[in-house]
C-alpha cells in the first residue's frame, strides 16, 4: 500500500484512529512491563537494604574493592546512550532515517562499551579471588550487576533489530515508528536501574 | 500531560535533551563528590535523593512521561508504591522483632 493510499484510508477512518490506538497500546504495554521489571529488581533492592542495615561494616569494607572510576565511567556511558536513544526516537518521529540509524548505532556502541568495561571489572574481581560466594555484599554485587548486564544485552539486541528495521525503511514516511519509541523506553529503564546501582554498590560512604 | 494531537508526537527540542544530558552528568559528579565525605547515615540519603532526581529527569524527559496521559502516570508510579511496601515492610519487620521468651 502506498503512503498516499494509507493516508486516504486513515482520513476515512478518522485521522488514523486505529494507528493511534495501536501506538498507545504498545506504549502502555511497555510501561506495564517496565513496572514488572522494577519489581524484579525490587526483590534484590529489598535484600540489599536488609543486609546493608544488618552488616554496615562488611558493606563498607567490601565496597572498597570496587573501582569507582570504572563505575562512574559506565554511568556516564549509559546516560549518554540514553541521550542518543532519546534523539533517535526524535529522529524517527521526524522520519529522518539517516540520523535514526546513526543515533541507534551510537547507542549500540555505548552499550558495547559498557559491556567491555564490565568485563574488565568482573575479570579484575575474579583475579583478586572475589566471587559471589565471597560474602553477602559480593553475592548482591554480582547478582544485581549481572541481572542488569542481561538487560543491557537484551537492549542491545532490540537496538540492533531497530537498526535493521530502519535500514529496511520500516519507519519511513507514513509508517509507524512505534517500535523505536517502545524500544527506547526499555533502553531508558536499563539506564534508570544503573542510576541506582552505581551509588548503592560503588559509593557506600 | 499536555493535550496531544492525533499522531501522538511531541518534539522535545535538541536543546532540552542536551540540557538534560548535561544535568545528569553534573548530578553524577555531585554523587561521586559527596560520597567522599563522611556524613554518617546522611550519605545514603544524599545518594538516593540525587539518584531519584536523576531517575525523575530520565523518566520525564527521555521517556516523555511529562507528555503522557494520566493512565501512563498511574502505571509508572504504582510499581514505586509496591517497591516502597516491599522494602519498607521488610526492614520494619526485621528490626522490630522481639526475642521470644521461653
Amino acid at each position: 500500500m502506498s503512503s498516499t493510499a494509507e493516508h486516504a484510508e486513515s482520513h476515512a477512518h478518522g485521522h488514523g484512529l486505529g494507528e493511534t490506538v495501536t501506538h498507545n497500546a504498545a506504549k502502555f504495554g511497555m510501561w506495564l512491563f517496565l513496572g514488572t521489571e522494577i519489581l524484579l529488581f525490587g526483590g534484590l533492592f529489598a535484600t540489599y537494604a536488609l543486609f546493608r542495615a544488618k552488616y554496615p561494616d562488611l558493606f563498607h569494607e567490601s565496597h572498597k574493592e570496587l573501582d569507582v572510576t570504572l563505575g562512574a565511567t559506565n554511568t556516564i556511558v549509559l546516560i549518554f546512550s540514553s541521550f542518543t536513544m532519546a534523539l533517535a526516537v526524535s529522529a524517527s518521529q521526524k522520519r529522518n532515517r539517516k540520523w535514526l540509524i546513526i543515533l541507534l548505532a551510537v547507542t549500540f556502541i555505548c552499550g558495547a562499551a559498557f559491556t567491555v568495561n564490565k568485563y574488565f571489572e568482573y575479570s579484575a574481581k575474579f583475579h583478586h579471588h572475589i566471587f559471589p560466594e565471597t560474602n553477602i555484599f559480593f553475592a548482591l554485587y554480582f547478582m544485581m550487576t549481572g541481572l542488569h548486564m542481561i538487560h543491557v544485552f537484551v537492549g542491545m539486541g532490540i537496538i540492533l533489530a531497530l537498526i535493521i528495521m530502519a535500514r529496511q525503511g520500516r519507519f519511513a514516511e507514513g509508517r509507524r515508528y512505534t517500535p523505536v519509541e517502545v524500544g527506547g523506553l526499555y533502553w531508558h529503564l536499563v539506564d534508570l536501574i544503573w542510576i541506582y546501582l552505581f551509588p548503592l554498590l560503588y559509593l557506600i560512604g | 500531560m499536555s493535550a496531544h494531537n492525533h499522531t501522538e508526537e511531541h518534539h522535545t527540542g535538541l536543546r532540552v535533551y542536551v540540557a538534560v544530558c548535561l544535568a545528569l552528568f553534573v548530578l553524577t559528579g555531585i554523587t561521586v563528590y559527596t560520597a567522599g565525605f563522611d556524613f554518617g547515615d546522611l550519605n545514603i540519603v544524599i545518594a538516593m535523593v540525587i539518584a531519584s532526581i536523576k531517575a525523575s529527569i530520565v523518566a520525564l524527559y527521555f521517556m516523555h512521561l511529562k507528555f503522557e496521559d494520566r493512565i501512563i502516570w498511574i502505571y509508572a508510579l504504582y510499581p514505586l508504591f509496591l517497591l516502597f511496601l516491599l522494602i519498607g515492610f521488610t526492614l520494619m519487620e526485621t528490626f522490630t522483632r522481639v526475642p521470644v521468651i521461653k
